[in-house]
């Protein structure tokens, strides 16, 4: 079906070509244009599932909640959880850590919003805002750098939260971007604690 | 458009191709059918490249990824069944286009090599819907790639170390459906290709005609554009719907029950049938029971198939009317009808089991297809006595619409059957 | 009007035997004419199929019958109390021995259960998951993202814990089974838009046990067997009846008979093997309604470039 976009090339010509030896040649037909339309809706119609078949498929929509266990990460320590092919960092803070996130002036950072999807999408980028509802010591974010998608390395660069070694971007204690080119702070995916012990993300 | 056609004539030679080009003012409806086909080979290329986007060529997860296309690719079910069912509407068209250049000599002088480039990509087709036919990995695709590359065992000597070639192994596995994948994949452009050297050969000679005459002056014809054009295009959205009718409500009719089942190695189903489009072809194989001399009964019947085709190269030369289109050939015209008949009651008899009275009706069909092309071809152009033939194709046009009332009804009738 | 005709017949060259079968329309396309020859026992591949292969008479036995369903036709759709049944006739009967691998518990949504309902459906299975941190392999309720589990964990095992004959998987058997239709009948098929052949298949076959079968046949009939003269592949089958009256409780009224139970089940199938018919259809509506409209449109056109010109 798809074919007929080719024959409607065509036909497009066919539409615009007036007939050398009809009565009344240069009359502009409005059944030719008709056509036309119809076909070119056909067209685009017929486009479109060529085109949405390469959006993400019904299984891997599906796949939107993992359970991590957390009863194993100790105060400083981090592990990495992968949800939708991508890691999820999720690291108890030290104290120290929290309160440099916390003394930050939000005027100072270059991307004034909190970039969690558990919060309006117009939430400042506070601490609060960033770190787990209730949990400030845990914070649970998408590990992929907002420049060009490298995984930053923890606990590293001039802001002692991360560092991306590909094109130097650096985030701060709660993963917002303070330096470099990423553009965003890192974001906080939809998560929620079914227990003390275990983080539901998705 | 002239700056480039300056440095590189392409909107020159698609003008003179497809907008200027001068064809018979009296084709019909059959002569439709070559326009169809270009639709189709983009429409099974097009969805093919979508389908290996999510297709997997491995034995163990290729059932798994087809239905994974059935069920959660978004459309994926629509683009599948659009390539099934398309590879069957190919075959529809090209039996047509071919059928429709027996009819009316379309093979003849000036024009072998027009036609032998046709039964190159009639040969390409055919490989390419096997190979396709394998990937979805079911009962039918496993046991057909086994049957049709067994055909090769029937050479002596060389026979079973070109199969093992073919099927990189022993029997049909992992390596088969991985090459298959890549040429099923490959053949498709080199069809495209054949095509555009098809397409050249038929503007270098024009088109026939269904008189036969050749085109004699500028009054014989009308331009491509917007005539040839908007009859294609009105013959492509018949077919379409017709497609579209299989493809949305009897998805599946033209397909196998048992290719819904994954591949196993280790059983058979009990009745093996090929794609429709085959059975002909399937049926002669059958038809071969006995040993014919030094050639036993299973080498006869891949020579026999191989062979059926293989004559269709040869049909310029083994005709030898003087006159090119059938419609001017009374006694021709009944032995071409009895041929078509005769390759519907083969493919009935392609999907019968090979028992009772099956193989010898068969072997009865056989020996017609071959008498046509081997005798009745060459036999009757000689002694058969032609009906007049017109002056020009504008005299033709002229004289149906100068005769009764109605202008151009009836008289057109033996010309238009395809 | 003039050339429509040649194109017809153009085209009645490829389906001349469609056009045939055209001409005998008039005696109604869905006729199933009693005469039609048991067709042979093209599907042999039910892996229940015990069959005797000496003397074979052609199977099945019995041409199902052809009953009406929802999803049949161009207008085909969904009785989405009837897949429900179908379903928890699946769960509480035939799940024990077969499985449905390709069919995700978020799939049920499409027989109108609501996202927690599927989520709670889902839990009442077990599912393996794993390697954990551990590298062990751990049992978790299930998610809507999982997949049915299979009763067995391998062909293998299914085969040797019922006697050598492995039950089929659900998940396609609805279209993998089709009793040949016999000349002329499929022709009639194109135009009735037949396609339900696995449904009334599997509803013959659920509602067939317990005839008797002919003297002929029963000394074909294996140790172990039941005879069912729809089974597609053979006299009997290694599947004892699975279905008894009252059996599975509905909670809608709808009677709880053998035949009841196959036919919703059958439909579930068909469902499971299909599960975007209706929204095949709905879409085959509209391409159709939209090609027509544009063949008919370049009809005018063509009429008109042509009007000065004979040809």
């Amino acid at each position: 079906m798809a074919g007929r976009k080719l024959r409607l090339c065509f036909k497009g010509v066919a539409a615009t070509v007036s007939v050398h030896d009809t009565a009344e040649p240069n009359r502009r037909d409005f059944l030719y244009i008709a056509t036309g339309a119809v076909g070119a809706v056909g067209v685009a119609a017929v486009a479109w599932p060529f085109i949405d078949q390469m959006n993400p498929d019904a299984a891997t929509l599906a796949l939107a909640e993992i359970d991590v266990d957390i009863s194993q990460v100790a105060e400083g320590q981090s592990i990495t959880a992968k949800w939708r092919g991508k890691p999820v960092f999720i690291r108890q803070r030290t104290a120290k850590e929290v309160e440099e996130a916390k003394a930050v002036d939000l005027g100072s950072l270059k991307d004034p919003v909190a970039r969690n999807a558990n919060l309006p999408s117009d939430a400042e980028a506070t601490d609060a805002n960033r770190a787990a509802e209730g949990k400030e010591q845990w914070l649970v974010m998408i590990g992929v750098c907002t420049h060009l998608g490298c995984i930053p390395l923890g606990q590293s660069g001039p802001y002692d939260g991360w560092f991306c070694p590909c094109h130097g971007s650096a985030y701060d204690t709660a993963g917002r971007i303070r330096q470099g080119p990423a553009p965003e702070n890192m974001a906080i995916p939809p998560f929620e604690f079914t227990t003390d012990t275990n983080i539901r993300i998705g | 458009m002239q700056w480039l056609d300056a440095r590189l004539p392409l909107p020159r030679l698609m003008y003179d191709s497809f907008v200027a080009y001068p064809v018979p003012r009296n084709l019909n409806y059959a002569y439709t059918f070559g326009g169809i086909l270009a639709i189709f080979l983009v429409v099974q290329i097009l969805t093919g490249v979508v389908l290996a986007m999510h297709y997997a060529a491995n034995s163990a997860i290729a059932f798994d990824s087809v239905e994974k296309i059935m069920r959660d690719v978004n459309w994926g079910w629509m683009l599948r069944y659009m390539h099934a069912n398309g590879a069957s509407f190919f075959f529809i068209a090209v039996y047509v286009h071919i059928f429709r250049g027996l009819y009316y000599g379309s093979y003849k002088a000036p024009r072998e090599v027009l036609w032998i480039l046709g039964v190159i990509i009639f040969l390409l087709m055919m490989a390419t819907a096997f190979m396709g036919y394998v990937l979805p990995w079911g009962q039918m695709s496993f046991w057909g790639a086994t049957v049709i590359t067994g055909f090769f065992t029937a050479f002596p000597l060389i026979g079973d170390p070109i199969q093992q070639l073919l099927l990189g192994g022993f029997a049909v596995d992992n390596a088969t459906l991985n090459r298959f994948f890549s040429l099923h994949y490959l053949l498709p452009f080199m069809i495209a290709g054949v095509v555009i050297l098809h397409v050249w050969a038929l503007h270098v000679t024009g088109q026939t005609n269904p008189t036969g005459v050749e085109v004699k002056s500028s009054k014989d014809t009308v331009p491509f554009t917007p005539h040839a054009t908007i009859k294609d295009s009105f013959a492509m959205a018949i077919f379409l719907i017709l497609f579209a009718y299989m493809v949305f409500y009897l998805p599946n009719y033209l397909g196998h029950a048992d290719n819904y089942i994954e591949a196993n190695p280790l059983k058979t189903p009990s009745h093996i049938v090929p794609e429709w489009y085959f059975l002909p072809f399937y049926a002669m194989l059958r038809a071969i029971t006995f040993n014919i001399g030094p050639i036993d009964s299973k080498l006869g019947g891949v020579l026999v198939m191989f062979g059926s085709i293989l004559v269709l190269f040869f049909v310029p030369w083994l005709d030898t009317s003087r006159i090119r289109s059938t419609a001017f050939r009374p006694v021709y015209k009944i032995f071409f009808w009895i041929l078509v008949a005769d390759c519907i009651f083969l493919g009935w008899l392609g999907s019968r089991p090979a028992e009772g009275i099956y193989p010898a009706l068969a072997l009865a069909g056989t020996i017609y297809y071959f008498g046509h092309f081997l005798f009745v071809l060459p036999v009757l152009g000689l002694v058969e006595t032609p009906a007049r033939l017109p002056g020009s194709i504008s005299e033709s046009v002229l004289a149906k619409h100068g005769g009764s009332g109605t202008p151009v009804g009836a008289a057109a009738a033996p010309e238009t059957k395809g | 009007m003039k050339k429509i005709l040649p194109a017809l017949l153009a085209m009645g060259l490829a389906f001349a035997p469609a056009s045939l079968a055209f001409a005998q329309d008039g005696q109604g396309p869905t006729e199933n004419s009693a005469s039609e020859q048991a067709a042979a026992g093209e599907d042999a591949s039910a892996e229940a199929a015990e069959e005797g292969h000496a003397e074979t008479p052609h199977y099945p036995l019995k041409e199902p019958e052809t009953l009406s369903w929802s999803f049949a036709g161009p207008f085909g759709h969904w009785d989405v109390g009837q897949l429900q049944r179908g379903l928890k006739v699946y769960k509480e009967v035939c799940s024990a021995c077969h499985g449905m691998r390709l069919v995700a518990f978020r799939n049920l949504e499409a027989l109108g259960y609501n996202e927690a309902q599927v989520k709670a459906f889902a839990g009442e299975y077990t599912v393996q998951d794993g390697p954990n941190g551990d590298g062990e392999m751990f049992d978790r309720p299930g998610i809507p993202s999982d997949y049915f589990p299979s009763p067995f964990p391998n062909h293998e095992a299914a085969a040797a814990a019922n006697n050598g004959a492995a039950p089929p998987d659900f998940s396609l058997l609805a279209k993998a089974r089709a009793v040949e239709r016999g000349f002329p009948t499929f022709l009639f098929d194109l135009f009735s838009q037949y396609q339900e052949g696995g449904p009334n298949y599997i509803h013959a076959l659920l509602t067939g046990y317990g005839q008797e079968p002919s003297p002929q046949v029963e000394s074909l009939i294996q140790e172990g067997t039941y005879y069912n003269p729809y089974f597609i592949s053979g006299p009997a089958l290694a599947m004892p009846p699975p279905l008894s009256d009252d059996q599975v409780e509905y909670p809608d009224g709808a009677p709880q008979t053998v035949d009841q139970y196959a036919r919703d089940v059958a439909a579930f199938m068909m469902w499971a093997a299909e599960p975007h018919l209706a929204e095949r259809k709905a879409t085959g509506f509209v391409v159709m309604i939209f090609l027509v409209v544009f063949a008919g449109l370049l009809f005018v056109v063509k009429r008109r470039v042509w009007a000065g010109t004979p040809h």
